[in-house]
């Protein structure tokens, strides 16, 4: 029995037709729809790795079924860009060191794009890090991560007075 | 993962219908159960998808001055509602120093209440475990059981239950709203949750394909605003279960405690209700050598079940540092790390 599932990934709507309700949002990306910017580390909810986000709040797409997301609203990592132009989280990570091996980047870029959208941190380096406790890096890159988060935050706000001004 | 049949009703009376088959279990936001899943350790037949049913998501301040909270209300949307953060801070801080960020963007009200033990064996489908497998036996007696029950344990199963939320919610009286193919009926948080016994594969009070449709805190919960926290001692500063937790609430009238809640989560199977503790408590003067009485009446029949006796004293000193935390009173904001003993020294609150 086949399931059909639409979604809209990074703006573009998408219909799926799914053999199987077992599939993960996570596996959906990545072996569907050949967005491997999302990245399957425990696959157990427990790294962040594959952390998107869904209707506007960061979650672990392991542990989401794609089926249950019906109608849902994606962001991957590959949609963060404007063209060439870099979202200001990503210019932070690279500007302040945020990696070492970059395979939780994107997970760790997608939830401080969610941190930052919740507005719950501010510059408080202490609730930063505790905002980013669920992206885990083995490279141990937390410092360069959290001084991007703050960077990231400061220009985004600078951004958004410059459009209400 | 084992193959299921998956259905989306579209009402409650759809869902329950649809549970009541055998090996059916409902899913929410599958944060804990599709984890179960993955490792085998639950196996249903047929999965039903309550997410897309209405009107399960609000938070209603009801005219008796209670509080109804739908099972679908997600932990971050109830822990950010100003309004009920402002009312039930403990409850609050408990959400906030619960999982990470994105599990609490996810988790739902009813999922937590109904989540699963975190002990390895029960996770480890090689081990023995009477809960996953009625008389396969307990590997965790005698097994790496530093974090495991000292109260309420028995023979057949040490595990503790893993809720933060829980841990205020029985302090403050919460009542369960379940729905059921007879009828609505009411649960009492308090009696919700079993402990082990014989029978450690029966967590809760739900009968077979009942659905959680609401959380309830009364009226006078509320009371209990200005003095009322939720401290969590783990083995990381973030991101981890409870070794042992507390929630200490106090109605505070001319420097007299005139009202006292007290319970300990991570200790037992169930959140655990210290009721002798908050006698003792009200009527008498915030200090410490009260507290540390307190804290040897809620721990008096706690005993270890493998190598956990230093949770005891743990224990004692959460429950004494929780109460200090609670006397000093409820921070204006949420601190940067909720629950955390790392937030104050000796029980001196820094507000603001």
């Amino acid at each position: 029995m086949g399931f059909s599932t639409t979604l809209t990934v990074n703006g573009v709507k998408r219909t799926i037709e799914l053999d199987d309700p077992r599939v993960t949002l996570l596996d959906l990306l990545r072996e569907r729809l050949d967005l491997t910017g999302t990245k399957k580390g425990c696959d157990r909810g427990q790294c962040g790795a594959c952390t998107v986000i869904v209707d506007g709040r960061r979650i672990n797409s392991c542990l989401a079924l794609a089926i249950s997301h019906d109608g849902a609203d994606v962001l991957t990592i590959e949609g963060v860009a404007q063209g060439a132009r870099l979202h200001p989280v990503q210019e932070a990570f690279i500007a302040h060191d945020g990696l070492q091996c970059g395979f939780c980047t994107p997970g760790q870029i997608m939830s401080a794009i969610g941190l930052i959208h919740e507005g719950q941190a501010g510059d408080d380096p202490e609730r930063v890090r505790e905002g980013m406790s669920g992206n885990l890096c083995r490279c141990g890159a937390y410092q360069g991560i959290t001084e991007a988060v703050l960077k990231a935050q400061k220009a985004l706000d600078a951004a958004s007075r410059r459009e209400v001004a | 993962m084992k193959s299921f049949d998956y259905v989306r009703p579209a009402t409650v009376r759809e869902a329950v219908a649809a549970a009541a088959q055998r090996d059916a279990a409902y899913l929410a936001a599958g944060t804990n159960l599709l984890d179960l899943m993955k490792a085998g350790v639950t196996q249903p037949n047929r999965l039903v998808d309550i997410t897309h049913l209405p009107d399960l998501d609000q938070i209603e301040d009801l005219s008796d001055g209670s509080v109804r909270i739908g099972a679908l209300v997600r932990n971050a949307d109830l822990a950010h509602d100003r309004n009920f953060a402002r009312r039930f801070p403990a409850v609050a801080e408990a959400l906030l120093s619960g999982a990470s960020a994105q599990l609490r963007n996810a988790a739902t009200v009813g999922g937590n209440l109904v989540q699963r033990t975190r002990c390895a064996y029960f996770y480890d489908v090689a081990s023995a475990c009477n809960k996953r497998n009625p008389g396969s036996g307990c590997d965790a007696r005698g097994g790496d059981n530093r974090l495991h029950a000292i109260l309420g344990w028995s023979e057949s199963c040490i595990a503790t239950h893993p809720s933060d939320f829980c841990i205020p919610l029985v302090a403050l009286d919460a009542v369960v709203e379940v729905e059921g193919r007879a009828a609505r009926r009411e649960i009492p948080l308090e009696m919700f949750h079993r402990l082990p016994g014989d029978t450690p594969d029966h967590e809760n009070m739900l009968a077979p394909g009942e659905m959680i449709v609401a959380v309830r805190l009364p009226a006078e919960a509320a009371g209990f605003a200005a003095h009322a926290r939720y401290l969590k001692v783990r083995e990381r500063t973030s991101y981890a279960f409870a070794v042992v937790s507390a929630t200490a609430a106090l109605r505070v009238e001319a420097d007299v405690i005139a009202d006292a809640r007290l319970a300990l989560g991570g200790v037992a199977m169930k959140p655990w209700r210290a009721r002798e503790a908050e006698q003792m408590l009200i009527g008498a003067c915030a200090d410490s050598s009260l507290f540390r009485r307190a804290a040897e009446t809620a721990l008096a029949e706690a005993k270890p079940s493998g190598d956990n006796a230093y949770k005891i004293e743990l224990a004692r000193r959460v429950v004494v540092r929780a109460l200090a935390l609670a006397a000093a009173g409820t921070p204006e904001r949420m601190p940067a790390l909720p629950g955390s003993p790392f937030a104050a020294v000796s029980g001196v609150v820094t507000h603001g």
